[in-house]
């Protein structure tokens, strides 16, 4: 009767509803975006009250970053990621596997889990701050190893380049082992028994079948964690920032990119900052689209290039 | 045969928990010492340190609270709004852009989609500079609303609630919601925010935490003392004469600021640990 009644069309709806994320991105991030990109190309920055340009300088900000400690600040943020994600990666692997074997009897599962998972909530800054105290020269752990008798002096963990930045290691690996395992955990646990139990029967050994097995079939998701970790450990600055107060000590060492940043920002050296950032929004696009081709992948396991391959090995 | 794998079996299971153990150890050791420390006076704190806690638990909270310095319990209130609001409005947004992307059909669809799931791991510090000039221009520098309406767009709950939606939302539902005349807003509303109940929780929880914790950009934007949030306090601390201070004074704001999260994590501990995977890749 009323034929119109189908044609009735929501679409405008669709609009309605996503506009605000998009207005709020628009604002909020695109702007900016585009504005730390203009600045980049500019000289703009005050020194006392006096602010100088902006005047249009080309590519000079970019320049003077590579010859500035630009390099050495990205081989420190490495090199503070790496002494964190290493242990990381290996106990939650390791932790997660043991997790889901039902061959072994863990006992309190839940609790470990809760407990593993702890740190990762915690203000990273306080987190900082607490480990600035308990580690400081007349702090707790220097008393407990005077008192046990290892040490006669008290270690000045914050004195030396190694032990800062094992301490920032040891803190982003507490903080975030607990996460991975249960990401890895949720894989493992995606893969059908059925794997497991033939394997079983092949008499495959629990090595083996975590090299043969478990590791290959959770190849996304720990492609998944390894990017995703890389683009947080090029964001690392709580951590570093509160244990040496935004100094980097010692002999700036620690000092990571954001931290760089952050004290052109602070002292509002804006073509310095916007050049910095550009170099990291590149850095970062392009692990975003490594993340985008992963979660977007419909070929996931990976079994499609397999078969491609085999494919190919026959005809050749 | 089977005896042995039996035993490998046993000798395993053992190595497990000695492993877990000691981890589990490393992460309650330092909060036990921070919880003993933060009871006890500064000048017990000076002799070393003791495993048994102290009688000062009261007095340092009191002195903490009185602090006019470093207004912790201002600090926590801001904390509080800042991310009360902020998970608040994430999620409803996120939730209403998934949906939009969702239910309908319209032609930019797929760009949408994928643009967001082209941002979806971007990190916020790379528009920082473009930020605070903005913000300043819009004269909400030193103010806690740009800590709040940016997080409108969290490209990543948004892909958490699309992909709860697509496994727990009919769109038969929406149908015959439609027929029985019902507004579009108001399904939405009535109809598919009930439904998305869990994953709201979830990602309510993980945004308050995330704002919580947040220490740079509220840094570069916030100022005056009496709007700092709690990072920046810690912040602060961490910046002033700090040998000069009453260390038992220290231990308690640095529990203070760590405590509230412990609370609720321990509360929701269930919940927050199914929820870390399923923002995660599919598959």
């Amino acid at each position: 009767m009323k034929p119109k009644r189908k044609s009735i069309s929501y679409s405008k709806w669709g609009y309605i509803f996503i506009l605000p994320f998009f207005i709020s991105f628009f604002i909020f991030s695109f702007i900016p975006l585009a504005d730390t990109v203009r600045y980049s190309f500019y000289e703009f920055y005050r020194s006392g009250i006096k602010e100088i340009g902006p005047n249009f300088i080309g590519l000079e900000n970019y320049k003077s970053l590579l010859q500035s400690d630009m390099l050495k600040y990205a081989g420190n943020t490495f090199i503070l990621w790496i002494i964190g994600f290493i242990p990381q990666i290996v106990i939650a692997l390791l932790l997660a596997s043991w997790f889901v074997d039902i061959r072994l009897k863990i006992r309190g599962k839940q609790f470990f889990k809760v407990v593993i998972y702890l740190p990762n909530l915690i203000m990273a800054s306080a987190f900082a701050m607490l480990f600035f105290t308990l580690f400081s020269t007349n702090g707790p752990i220097n008393s407990i190893f005077m008192s046990i008798g290892i040490i006669k002096k008290p270690i000045d963990f914050m004195g030396t380049v190694f032990g800062t930045r094992s301490l920032i290691g040891l803190m982003n690996f507490l903080m975030w082992f607990g996460n991975t395992t249960i990401m890895l955990m949720a894989a493992i646990m995606g893969i059908s028994t059925d794997i497991f139990e033939a394997s079983e029967i092949d008499g495959c050994n629990s090595i083996q079948r975590f090299f043969k097995i478990t590791l290959p079939l959770i190849r996304p998701i720990l492609a998944y964690t390894l990017i995703t970790a890389i683009i947080g450990g090029l964001q690392m600055f709580d951590v570093p920032q509160i244990l040496t107060n935004g100094q980097g000590t010692p002999d700036r060492t620690s000092m990571t990119l954001i931290m760089f940043l952050n004290s052109h920002l602070k002292s509002r050296n804006y073509g310095m900052a916007g050049a910095l950032s550009v170099y990291l929004f590149i850095v970062s696009a392009i692990l975003c689209f490594i993340v985008y081709r992963i979660t977007n992948n419909n070929d996931p396991d990976g079994s499609k290039a397999a078969a491609r391959k085999s494919k190919r090995a026959r005809r050749g | 045969m089977d005896v042995k794998i039996k035993k490998s079996d046993h000798v395993r299971t053992v190595i497990a928990h000695v492993v877990l153990v000691i981890l589990s150890f490393l992460c309650l050791f330092f909060f036990y010492i921070l919880v003993v420390n933060a009871t006890r006076s500064h000048s017990d704190l000076q002799k070393g340190f003791s495993a048994l806690p102290g009688g000062y638990l009261i007095k340092n909270f009191l002195s903490v609270a009185n602090d006019g310095t470093f207004p912790m319990f201002k600090g926590i209130l801001n904390s509080l709004i800042v991310s009360g609001c902020s998970a608040a409005i994430c999620t409803y947004f996120s939730s209403l852009t998934a949906y939009g992307l969702y239910a309908y059909d319209f032609k930019l669809k797929k760009i949408a989609f994928t643009f967001i799931m082209a941002i979806l791991v971007m990190p916020t510090q790379v528009t920082a500079m473009g930020f605070l000039r903005l913000i300043t221009g819009m004269g909400m520098y030193d103010s806690l609303l740009p800590l709040i309406i940016p997080s409108i767009a969290s490209p990543s709950v948004f892909y958490f609630m699309y992909s709860y939606l697509q496994s727990s939302l009919p769109l038969s539902l929406v149908e015959a919601s439609r027929i029985d005349g019902c507004g579009e807003f108001k399904t939405f509303n009535r109809i598919v925010l009930p439904i998305m109940k869990p994953a709201i929780a979830v990602q309510a929880i993980f945004s308050f935490v995330g704002s919580w914790n947040n220490y740079f950009v509220p840094a570069l934007v916030i100022q005056s003392k009496d709007k700092m949030t709690v990072p920046i306090l810690i912040a602060t601390l961490r910046g002033a004469d700090y040998m000069s201070f009453d260390m038992g004074k220290i231990y308690m704001m640095i529990m203070v600021a760590i405590v509230p999260i412990i609370i609720v994590y321990l509360l929701l501990s269930k919940y927050i640990i199914a929820g870390v995977t399923l923002g995660g890749v599919k598959e």
